[in-house]
């Protein structure tokens, strides 16, 4: 393996997400016509396929692929902030932080407030993000907290954020359970390309500012101590990871809930494919992220069709029992 | 080389919030001996006066300077054109190459992608071939024994090119062949006459490498100077209890100390 950049390891990682792209937008419970397709494009026809394709699934797909992209390269990073490779958005807490913020926007209409794509849904999952990320790390500064207790911690404040809004819900609005419990397992119910363009307002500068720090996280997962030595401001990099791995998170949670698992997953896959260079492993990461979790909710819109289950359910399904595996190994 | 090798500390103190423990170096010159090496019982403060030298730590009191010039007020990527750091060794979170390592060593001089440059490759090449691991630069950590790793961190740190090495405890869990080869390497010319201050617990390897040594007790300085001044049984016997009996090294006459029966 070698320090330098290698754009071809890239190249497989792009083309399965392409193939997704081309291939999933026929998934489905309704059976789709090419035809009907074409006949859309042209204008020739407002026919039904063409508006499941264009207004239903390609959204969803892109939606999904960027959920997936940006939890992975996220969960990449925290693997390396906290030391801890079975870090990621959902085991560490910081996806349940941000669910409790954006339910209690969503579920109190007066504390609705937009300002463009962004809104107020975001700006309370960042403050939860934000939250809990500031318990796991003060548990992970103390120094007695081993690798399990972190994880103990994480996963503990998901399920407790789980529960809490279960409980607001059957206060607040017992009727809206059905909309919200599928949110809150994490799902992609969207139709069109506002949630698109909300998720890409706060998601985008996260992913850059963790990406543009590739360099320092293959310093500091050699050792903090290192880095330093070497030249790395690591105060500087922690908070930066910090404020981008809490954008990110609250970004995708304010759309589709907390996702688990892929976060964790997908990066375990790139470095065991391409190697531990993080200049390699984040934008891999990102790639293959985004064809998991649209494959994942393919599978998810067709599995019981016509019913749809929440994508949630398929990488809790699929990630916990690996989840699992990896903690026992260790 | 990079400028930058004399180190100063001046009022320094440094104290641990949690327990009472405090560091307490009035003045202290580092850098003008070829090797040094700081020596004293567990707890006395070697890594943390080795730490504050390397601007790793911020004085409670006082200044560390470089050159005259305060370390506080530097950029860690200047610093570490000037000081090589090497910190006591801890398990990476990845197994890196040899090469990726010794690279790792540039990131002061390089731009935000990486991407090493020829002069940058020069200094990585000679780092590898100074630490005789080129044969091994494409190996995983995990494949290396314990001599091995320790030569492929050096590496590392000479290819950062400073003025002065800062290493703490770089013989730690090597046997006494590799431990020999590590201060040997230090001490030779692999290190391109660059000023080299080693923390370590082995009085007898520091007597026979250093030019000069500090032995540190409870966070003070209680001796410092050539080997045959300092290693000697009033001193030893005071930092060390009245066990230790000090001895001579048959082949070069430099005082070693053995523990008594």
């Amino acid at each position: 393996m070698r320090y330098q950049t290698k754009a071809t390891a890239l190249a497989p990682y792009a083309a399965a997400l392409l193939l997704a792209l081309l291939v999933l937008p026929w998934v489905g419970a309704e059976r789709i016509d090419l035809s009907d397709v074409l006949a859309y494009v042209s204008g020739a026809e407002d026919t039904a396929a063409g508006l499941i394709v264009f207004r239903q699934r390609i959204p969803r797909i892109i939606l999904a692929m960027l959920l997936g992209g940006a939890l992975s390269l996220t969960g990449a990073t925290l693997q390396v902030l906290f030391r801890n490779p079975l870090a990621e958005p959902w085991t560490l807490g910081v996806a349940g932080g941000a669910a409790i913020g954006a339910f209690l926007a969503q579920a109190f209409p007066s504390l609705h407030m937009a300002l463009g794509p962004l809104n107020s849904t975001q700006a309370l999952a960042l403050l939860g993000a934000a939250g809990a990320m500031g318990i796991v790390w003060t548990l992970a500064r103390q120094g007695g907290a081993t690798t399990h207790t972190l994880l103990l911690a994480g996963v503990t404040i998901s399920i407790v954020s789980g529960g809490l809004m279960m409980l607001l819900i059957y206060f607040i609005s017992p009727f809206q359970f059905v909309t919200f419990h599928r949110w809150m397992i994490g799902g992609l119910d969207v139709v069109g390309y506002r949630e698109i363009v909300s998720l890409l307002a706060l998601g985008t500068p996260g992913v850059l500012l963790l990406g543009f720090m590739a360099r320092e996280y293959n310093h500091l997962a050699f050792s903090e101590d290192m880095a330093l030595g070497h030249g790395v401001d690591v105060a500087r990099v922690q908070r930066l990871t910090f404020f981008g791995a809490g954008l990110t998170t609250a970004a995708c949670v304010a759309v589709a809930g907390p996702i688990g698992f892929v976060g964790m997953i997908v990066p375990h896959i790139v470095r065991r494919l391409t190697g531990f260079d993080y200049r390699l492993v984040l934008p891999c990461a990102f790639l293959l992220g985004g064809t998991v979790l649209a494959a994942c909710d393919g599978v998810a819109r067709t599995v019981i069709a016509p019913t749809e289950i929440p994508v949630g359910v398929i990488t809790a399904v699929v990630g916990g029992p690996v989840f699992l595996y990896l903690l026992g190994r260790r | 080389m990079s400028s930058g090798r004399i180190i100063e500390l001046e009022g320094t103190q440094f104290r641990y919030a949690d327990n009472g423990w405090a560091l307490d170096i009035p003045h202290l010159r580092l850098g003008e001996e070829r090797v040094s090496c700081i020596v004293g019982p567990n707890g006395s403060g070697k890594s943390t006066l080795l730490r504050l030298a390397a601007g790793m730590l911020q004085p409670g009191q006082g200044t560390v300077r470089l050159d005259g010039r305060p370390l506080a007020d530097m950029p860690r990527r200047a610093i570490a054109r000037r000081i090589g750091f090497l910190p006591q060794e801890s398990p990476p979170l990845f197994d890196y190459s040899v090469e990726m390592v010794a690279q790792m060593g540039r990131y002061a001089y390089v731009g935000w992608t990486g991407a090493l440059a020829e002069p940058d490759r020069r200094a990585v090449d000679r780092a590898l071939a100074a630490v005789d691991m080129n044969a091994l630069r494409g190996r995983r950590l995990s494949h290396l024994s314990g001599g091995e790793r320790r030569r492929a961190l050096i590496a590392a740190v000479l290819a950062q090119e400073p003025g002065i090495l800062l290493l703490d405890e770089p013989t730690a869990s090597l046997d006494i062949h590799h431990a020999a080869a590590v201060m040997r390497l230090l001490s030779g010319p692999s290190t391109d006459g660059r000023a080299v201050v080693i923390v370590t617990h082995d009085i007898n390897l520091a007597a026979l490498f250093a030019e000069r040594i500090l032995i540190l007790a409870k966070g003070r300085i209680v001796a410092d100077g050539p080997p045959r001044q300092i290693v000697r049984k009033a001193v030893i016997r005071q930092v060390y209890g009245d066990e230790i009996l000090v001895s001579e090294h048959p082949e070069t006459g430099e005082p070693m100390i053995v523990a008594r029966k």
